[in-house]
């Protein structure tokens, strides 16, 4: 069953703003990226995934269920994090949290119970007893995954989970997110407009712009038989090239450093083998992923 | 020394198979949530402050007029009365607890984590407006219990004397609910349109202190009818008129009270639509709120 399936959905608001275009995608269970520019459509897909907008035209399916008829069973079953901040300053994460499971429809010990434990799975301990007005924003943001989390749900909805966190924040965010769809078994959907984030956690790439489909594909075949090897000599990058090229390695300069296709292990052992002939200082050899962004480049939409 | 044998395992996340409670429970956790807000549980110290201060002094009034009875038998104030007495207090609950409750909800954006769950969107305000009443209604209806108590246990015709005092208990009590009705309703809708609580107290109070001088005007104008439905404009006489209609000697000894003329049964009326205009525009606009 897909995760989430679309058909020709549109949105238009009152005053003539599209925010969505005839967008027909779908995707399976597991990590999905949702990438697009701010405003392009995102948060207006999540509304209308929760059911709390009408889709002016067009299909939606979540979890095999229609949010516009049966908002309550797909909110049952999904788990959603806005983007702003949503805590009240004076409650502790303990009780808001304990109080969303309840409102959940867990019962009161339930509630109380898996409230701790997905505080705990998103890393807060004792702190959690403190009112969340002196939380810091990496913490906050901890605060607002657990309680999309609390009542176990099978789909969470995080509209940019990364906003506002320093790059440490956002690794630890990143990685929670990649943990909570591989080991727990809960499959998600990132916002973000950051393409570069979310492509190193998903599985699957839904790219969107103007409320329009630019593309969406499971990430390996987006990224299949692209990976180079960068290679950085402090001196002789020239010769370094020559000697490649004589070795038939197909050589490309970019910059400072050397781009050579991966073909086989094999490639490893022929640059290093070329750089110790020629006595080169080597500055550093790492494969490299084609980023994601230049495969949008096409424009094609196609789908999972 | 003991031999350790606990060990922590981390068992991992664990997916839940338990029941999922219906509409009917989540209402009520959120109706009690809501009146935890009110008296401060659950939150901070400074929280509690006010809500605790106002019981106090409820109830610190009930035990005066109820010693005083005992002592020299005469009834200070009856228990319709300590509504009427006590209303400008209330008013100043109502001013800080509604905003408590919605307001603060308002400003923090919390209310797409709950309009993102199996929670029908009439239920968040109607559960916070429950909450507020029953809050006011206790604040009222609390002090007479007090009151009752105190002359049950000092009346000197029996069983006779308790039934008779009960008999005066149960209207007060209805008068408190009709008070706390109104003042909830108008409160948590005013309330309800800001996000900031300074603001929604200073409306809330506003609302009935600018209505009582169109009383006062509209009271002394030369015109029989008029005089006799002034007090509509405000709540809070609104709401002294239907006591004066309903109650009668219970809230004003000697056939005093408001010069409301024949109008009583139509004061009634204007109360109940009061209440539910208010719910309806407060429903109204949790229906915009909700889609945000």
């Amino acid at each position: 069953m897909a995760l989430i399936a679309t058909e020709s959905l549109t949105k238009t608001y009152r005053g003539g703003v599209t925010a969505l275009a005839d967008l027909t995608v779908v995707v399976e269970p597991g990590v999905v990226g949702l990438v697009g520019a701010n405003g392009a459509g995102k948060s207006t897909l999540i509304k209308i995934l929760l059911g709390l907008l009408p889709p002016t035209n067009g299909q939606v399916r979540v979890l095999g269920l229609d949010p516009t008829t049966q908002p309550d069973q797909v909110r049952a079953r999904v788990g959603y994090m806005p983007e702003h901040e949503a805590l009240p300053p004076d409650l502790s994460a303990a009780e808001l949290v304990t109080h969303l499971g309840r409102v959940s429809g867990l019962p009161r010990t339930v509630a109380r119970e898996r409230a701790s434990e997905a505080l705990r799975h998103v890393g807060l301990y004792e702190e959690r007893y403190r009112p969340v007005g002196g939380y810091s924003t990496g913490m906050k943001q901890r605060v607002k995954l657990a309680q999309a989390l609390v009542h176990d749900p099978d789909l969470l909805l995080l509209d940019e989970p990364t906003n506002g966190l320093d790059p440490a924040g956002r690794d630890a965010m990143l990685a929670l997110i990649h943990r909570i769809g591989t080991e727990f078994g809960i499959s998600v959907l990132v916002c973000s407009h950051l393409l570069g984030e979310v492509e190193r956690i998903c599985d699957t790439l839904v790219a969107i712009d103007g409320g329009r489909l630019l593309r969406a594909d499971r990430i390996d075949a987006m990224t299949s038989a692209t990976d180079v090897l960068a290679v950085e000599v402090s001196e002789g990058t020239e010769e370094l090239a020559a000697h490649l090229a004589a070795l038939r390695l197909p050589v490309r300069r970019d910059g400072r450093l050397l781009l050579v296709e991966l073909a086989d292990d094999d490639t490893y052992d022929q640059i290093l083998g070329a750089v110790a002939e020629l006595d080169l200082p080597l500055h550093r050899l790492d494969q490299r992923r084609h980023r994601v962004a230049e495969l949008f480049a096409t424009r094609e939409p196609s789908h999972v | 020394m003991s031999e350790s044998t606990g060990v922590i395992h981390d068992i991992g996340y664990q997916r839940y198979e338990g029941p999922r409670l219906g509409r009917g429970p989540v209402f009520a956790a959120l109706y009690l949530h809501g009146l935890r807000t009110v008296f401060g549980f659950g939150r901070s110290a400074k929280a509690k402050i006010f809500p605790w201060l106002v019981v106090g002094i409820v109830i610190v009034v009930a035990a005066v007029v109820a010693a005083v009875r005992s002592q020299i038998g005469q009834v200070v104030i009856t228990y319709a009365q300590f509504a009427d007495t006590m209303s400008w207090l209330i008013i100043f609950f109502a001013a800080v607890a509604a905003p408590e409750l919605v307001s603060r909800d308002l400003r923090s954006g919390v209310l797409p984590l709950y309009f993102s769950r199996p929670l029908a969107r009439s239920d968040y305000p109607l559960a916070k407006l429950l909450a507020l009443v029953t809050a006011l209604w206790l604040l009222l209806g609390g002090p007479q219990l007090v009151m009752f108590l105190g002359a049950a246990f000092t009346t000197e015709e029996g069983p006779r004397g308790v039934w008779n005092e009960l008999l005066d208990l149960l209207p007060g009590l209805l008068y408190a609910g009709l008070w706390a009705a109104v003042f909830g309703a108008i409160g948590l809708l005013i309330a309800a349109l800001t996000g900031k609580r300074a603001f929604a107290a200073g409306g809330i109070v506003a609302v009935f202190l600018m209505t009582t001088p169109i009383v006062g005007i509209l009271a002394i104008l030369p015109a029989q009818t008029i005089n006799e439905l002034a007090f509509l404009a405000s709540p809070m006489t609104m709401v002294n008129g239907v006591g004066t209609w309903a109650l009668g000697d219970l809230l004003f000894e000697g056939g005093g009270g408001l010069p409301i003329g024949g109008f009583g049964p139509l004061y009634a009326l204007a109360a109940v639509l009061l209440v539910a205009g208010c719910v309806v525009l407060l429903l109204a606009r949790y229906r915009k709120v909700a889609t945000r």
